[in-house]
């Protein structure tokens, strides 16, 4: 562990501090839409094959555990989701490609997990889904792959204006030990090597993802966290409207790119 | 909540064609040689064995070490013989057992 | 030390003292190529197995060592008189050096099977293969595992 905290220290602040040597691109500016690229590109033939293929995408059994919890009736009001919203293959076509929405009742934008638990504890009057939980990432990932092969379509909210310039902020704003900020690795130094791997430009696609570093399902807080964990920041609680922010900001910033859920990423 | 499975055999074949099948089980194929966050070992917990047969009689079978990633997944062939039902059954440690089968024509 | 899921990833504070006390002393066991010739000698017995045959498909380079596609296929008629009766993975740089072992029958038509492995570090995997007639064949590919700078918890 002690090698791999320095090698790992090392390589981020090669990687970083490189461009300043060089001749200044301009920094922190954002990439223009004709560069912009999934992660996906940049994974080895097996892994997108992995992807690619349905029935040999291990994130299909988080679906297949999705589509059975959208027909289970749960809660003491003993309905399901399928009850109110029948069809998902319809019913949620496009929902993940807009999300976060403003949400009126809270005076606040929600992500599909926290609208999926307003389901439950309103709808359902069940017990709501912890985070990260089995249950969460299943529906989360049924839900958003009806979605799949739609272009990101944030909504012309004005409502959610400022919470997008919340999460424009996070994003360019230095954090942790290593001082960096998102922006930093992700807008200026994408496609990079970063020791091993190639930094991608960070763009919430495929969500919830099966990432082989987690040998498992995790949403894009789960992906964040690891980033500020990279930086020796301390992360935001999971649920933390911090997390939402960056996420409206996100969606923004890949607008018209192809949702891929259930995503692999190495 | 139960192994999910996932398995790809196609539905129909020609008498005496190769046909390939695909399974995926989830299953966190623990090692034994990961700690948890406070330095405890994880004990392990892993698919051990998985067998495959054709109306019963059986046709492959595999035996698995921590080494097989998480969710493992398996594909091989076989001969399409006869019409019936192709089935599969995974066991573990701690007691495992996860089955799951699929039905085939062959004309 | 490598990060992948066949050893403690987790970046604690106590995690990191321990490991810069305990890094010489305190490693996870693993296999050796000594122990491979061991696992493989268990399978083979006094046979010595020869080259070809069999072939092992892996990347070269491989982006997380935690799922690895790997892929073995035995050139073989596959009839009732010459069929292959079984398949073994090995990797010398595993804790352990067993990784999988497949049985056939001439019913499999077709000797190929795929699944995906763990690499704990950058390896050698062998694949040897049984035929009906009580020959064994072998194949190996050596593995580079690339590893990303950034740590993560998990």
């Amino acid at each position: 562990m002690n090698v791999a905290v320095l090698r790992s220290m090392l390589w981020i602040a090669l990687v970083v501090a490189g461009p300043f040597a060089a001749a200044l691109p301009a920094l922190g500016a954002e990439i223009p839409p004709d560069q912009r690229r999934s992660g996906y590109a940049d994974m080895s033939p097996d892994n997108k094959a992995m992807q690619d293929d349905d029935t040999s995408n291990p994130g299909m059994l988080a679906v297949l555990d999705g589509e059975a919890l959208w027909g289970t009736k749960a809660g003491t009001a003993n309905r399901s989701c399928a009850d109110c919203h029948g069809d998902a293959k319809t019913s949620m076509k496009g929902v993940a490609a807009r999300y976060p929405v403003f949400n009126a009742a809270r005076g606040q934008p929600v992500d599909l997990s926290q609208r999926i638990n307003i389901c439950r504890s309103q709808h359902q009057q069940a017990k709501p889904f912890a985070h990260e939980s089995k249950d969460m990432l299943a529906l989360s990932a049924y839900v958003a792959m009806q979605s799949r092969g739609d272009p990101i379509a944030p909504p012309d909210d004005q409502r959610l204006k400022p919470f997008i310039e919340k999460g424009h902020a996070l994003f360019m704003q230095r954090m942790g030990q290593l001082n960096l900020s998102c922006s930093q690795c992700h807008n200026d130094n994408w496609g990079k090597n970063i020791a091993g791997n190639i930094m991608p430009q960070a763009h919430p696609t495929g969500y919830p993802i099966y990432r082989l570093e987690w040998q498992g399902m995790g949403s894009l807080q789960r992906r964040l966290r690891n980033c500020m964990i990279g930086v020796r920041a301390e992360p935001y609680a999971y649920g933390a409207p911090e997390y939402v922010e960056m996420e409206l900001y996100l969606m923004q910033r890949a607008r018209g790119m192809t949702i891929e859920t259930p995503a692999v990423r190495p | 909540m139960a192994a999910r499975t996932l398995i790809n055999v196609p539905k129909k074949a020609k008498r005496g064609e190769v046909i390939t099948i695909k399974t995926l089980i989830s299953h966190p194929m623990e090692t034994g040689f990961r700690h948890n966050t406070v330095g405890l070992p994880l004990p392990r917990d892993i698919i051990t064995s998985f067998v495959c047969t054709y109306n019963g009689e059986e046709i492959f079978r595999a035996a698995l070490h921590p080494a097989i990633a998480a969710n493992p997944f398996i594909t091989f062939h076989t001969v399409a013989t006869e019409s019936g039902r192709i089935a599969f059954r995974w066991t573990g440690d701690n007691g495992f057992a996860a089955e799951a089968s699929a039905d085939i024509a062959v004309g | 030390m490598n990060r992948t899921s066949l050893e403690s990833s987790q970046a604690t504070r106590r995690g990191f003292l321990g490991a810069v006390g305990a890094a010489l002393i305190v490693r996870p066991a693993s296999a050796t190529p000594a122990s491979m010739a061991v696992a493989i000698r268990q399978v083979v017995g006094d046979a010595e197995p020869k080259r070809g045959k069999v072939k092992l498909n892996l990347p070269p380079l491989v982006e997380n060592g935690n799922t690895v596609a790997m892929g073995v296929s035995v050139d073989s008629p596959m009839t009732p008189q010459d069929y292959v009766k079984a398949i073994h993975v090995f990797a010398d740089k595993n804790p352990l050096p067993n990784v999988i072992s497949v049985q056939f029958g001439p019913r499999a038509g077709k000797a190929d099977i795929s699944t995906r492995m763990r690499l704990a570090d950058t390896q050698t995997v062998v694949a040897i293969c049984e035929m009906s007639d009580g020959s064994f064949w072998s194949d190996s590919v050596d593995v580079v595992i690339t590893f990303g700078a950034c740590l993560e918890d998990s």
